[in-house]
């Protein structure tokens, strides 16, 4: 079998071949297709859309490609996910998926799976791709990767994100180049909320079918089993929860609680619908594929598109929010002597013109050094003003300042330098700098 | 337009440069940078909400762990009202998902008011269907203590206690007292809520 080549392949030479109207100035054919074959591309999330989009990226010439998911196959995601089978379920999403592109395609591509959480691995795993596309389902790890891509940006190495969703008839696209355009922080106020109903009606005077569900759901189950958590995954609990939204719903003459709905409530369920699926993991692998290779310019930067009244698609530009709490201040290096303390850290920013901080409070990734509020845990984090910073993190770790006077949030790497003993007569800390 | 063609023009060179600054960076030993964790925008979000949390002294934060400021339990001592002398603390929970949904709140102690029920469950619109993500920490305390001060009959979760309360203030008034004694109003013996 003669090597596969982007340029001659009949299905994307042609778009690498022709320069767009619109393409770079220095675009040649050979530049497209060596980036194709060159870039490495992660894949985060192996569902609906993930499976289309690692067909789609094979089948476009991608060669090395990682794909991340969290999840196991289950029987009711078969009619959409095609690279999984019956005997797959059970199995890990990312693993599976891999297996099944592997087999069919032939032309040296490698895949490599991983099944866990994104969180699980370091920043550094995220530094050598050439793009991310996301096809996932929780705003919790869409911030997370946001958050991580602005960070590696911040230092230099610019990983963009093209981020996919649906929800029934209805999807989305978006380019992310972090510190360029705007992030996924940046429009989090734009998201809607989780559709919820106000205790006391789901408590006195349900209406709909749904109060039912959620009464029997936030209020009885706890009453009931205060010791044990309810959990959508388990039939029998599912199954409790249904038969009494079913019991209220008669007593108050309510119609319409099914099994189907108290799943659909109970689990927060969006309907997925497999064309909506293609329509977007398409778009996705198209924007991948302009920005790898530049033979045409990227989406700019939000695609919506509707399914659900006739067909409707529109696409804008997000703009970036001066004051995004992730990319509105990227994390700055400052280098101090080995032998300060966390508080001559402080004062030390405090006096910096561009900061001007007045009460600042100081966090890593997972330890609060100094909290000016509430009063508890002032005092708890107090004693540590007094110890030496290089005792207290790591070289490099990611310091988070907050302070009342900031709008946005402070990020600070600090270097160490020089000797761990305090200079004998070093009364003047202004000459360090 | 913010990224026209020309600005990707120039987005791609800045690219094609850092690619070659990254190929000379593997060659010189790679990059000396720890694999610490990323800070997150959450935690960003809740750093800023509890440290500049600005309270009256009638509402207390206590924190079990210094490091966890995602678990904590307030309290409420109303200075004020129908509630006043009493000490009512509230389990809070937030989630890793914050700001998009509201923190989780309960009160602890078994306590007779109208939007409050047996178990703790609290009817406060802005944790539930009017949370909105500019919505602070701040402003879910303050509308904590207002519960207090001024308990709605219109949104019952205790129907007993709301109804008894849109009836006849007076009585309510009396009925409140009892139940912060450790009483029993109706069938139900109330806890202990009175600062001692």
């Amino acid at each position: 079998m003669a090597a596969f080549s982007p340029l001659t392949d009949p299905s994307i030479g042609p778009s690498l071949r022709s320069r767009g109207p619109f393409a770079d100035p220095d675009y040649t054919p050979e530049f497209g297709s060596d980036s194709i074959s060159e870039s490495k591309i992660l894949v985060i999330g192996a569902g609906g859309l993930g499976c289309e989009i690692l067909k789609n990226l094979v089948l476009s010439g991608f060669r090395d490609i990682h794909v991340i998911d969290m999840d196991t196959i289950d029987v009711s995601n078969l009619n959409r996910q095609f690279l999984f089978r019956k005997e797959d379920v059970g199995r890990s999403k990312a693993i599976a998926a891999s297996e099944f592109v592997m087999r069919r395609i032939r032309r040296g591509v490698r895949i490599t799976p991983y099944f866990g959480k994104i969180q699980d691995k370091p920043k550094e795993y995220y530094r050598g791709f050439t793009l991310v596309i996301c096809g996932l389902d929780s705003v919790e790890a869409r911030r997370w990767i946001n958050a991580t891509l602005v960070d590696l940006a911040a230092e230099g190495d610019i990983v963009p994100m093209v981020d996919g969703g649906t929800e029934g008839f209805r999807g989305q696209t978006r380019v992310i180049i972090p510190t360029i355009s705007s992030c996924y922080e940046c429009s989090l106020d734009l998201l809607p909320t989780k559709r919820t109903f106000p205790v006391c009606t789901i408590a006195n005077t349900p209406r709909l079918p749904e109060h039912c569900i959620e009464w029997a759901h936030q209020l009885l189950w706890p009453k009931n089993f205060p010791q044990r958590k309810f959990d959508a995954d388990l039939e029998q609990h599912v199954d409790w929860i249904y038969d009494q939204a079913l019991f209220r719903a008669n007593e108050f003459g309510i119609e319409g609680v099914t099994r189907s709905l108290t799943l659909g409530v109970v689990k927060n369920i969006v309907p997925a619908i497999a064309s909506t699926n293609a329509i977007i993991a398409a778009s996705c692998c198209n924007e991948a594929f302009k920005f790898v290779t530049s033979c045409n310019p990227v989406l700019d930067n939000y695609m919506m598109y509707s399914g659900d009244q006739s067909v409707y698609s529109y696409s804008f530009c997000l703009e970036k929010k001066p004051d995004c709490p992730v990319c509105g201040s990227l994390a700055q290096d400052l280098t101090v002597p080995r032998f300060f303390t966390l508080q001559e850290l402080l004062d030390l920013v405090a006096e910096k013109p561009k900061f001007q901080l007045k009460a600042p409070s100081v966090a890593t990734s997972d330890r609060n050094l100094y909290l000016r509020f509430p009063e508890q845990l002032e005092t708890l984090t107090r004693p540590n003003l007094e110890l030496k910073l290089i005792d207290l993190i790591s070289e490099s770790e990611e310091l988070l300042i907050t302070d009342r006077s900031l709008p946005l949030s402070l990020k600070l790497r600090v270097r160490f330098t020089g000797d761990s003993e305090r200079p004998k007569d070093s009364g003047n800390l202004s000459l360090i700098r | 337009m913010a990224l026209t063609s020309i600005t990707f023009h120039e987005l791609h060179h800045k690219m094609l440069a850092l690619k070659k600054k990254r190929e000379q960076q593997q060659l010189n030993g790679g990059n000396s940078n720890t694999s610490a964790r990323v800070i997150s925008g959450a935690q960003i979000r809740v750093q800023k909400d509890v440290t500049e949390l600005e309270l009256p002294p009638t509402i207390e934060l206590q924190f079990d762990n210094p490091n966890d400021l995602l678990h904590f339990t307030v309290t409420i001592k109303p200075a004020d009202g129908l509630y006043k002398g009493g000490v009512f603390p509230f389990s809070c929970e937030i989630s890793e998902d914050y700001p998009i949904k509201p923190p989780k709140f309960l009160c602890i102690p078994k306590i007779y008011h109208p939007n409050i029920d047996l178990e703790g469950n609290v009817c406060l619109n802005i944790l539930r269907e009017d949370w909105k993500p500019i919505l602070s920490l701040t402003s879910i305390l303050l509308g904590l203590q207002i519960l207090f001060l001024e308990p709605n009959p219109n949104d019952p979760l205790n129907k007993e206690a709301a109804t008894e309360l849109a009836r006849d203030r007076h009585k309510f008034s009396t009925l409140v007292k009892r139940s912060m004694l450790g009483g029993y109003v109706g069938e139900v013996r109330y806890d202990q809520v009175l600062r001692r």
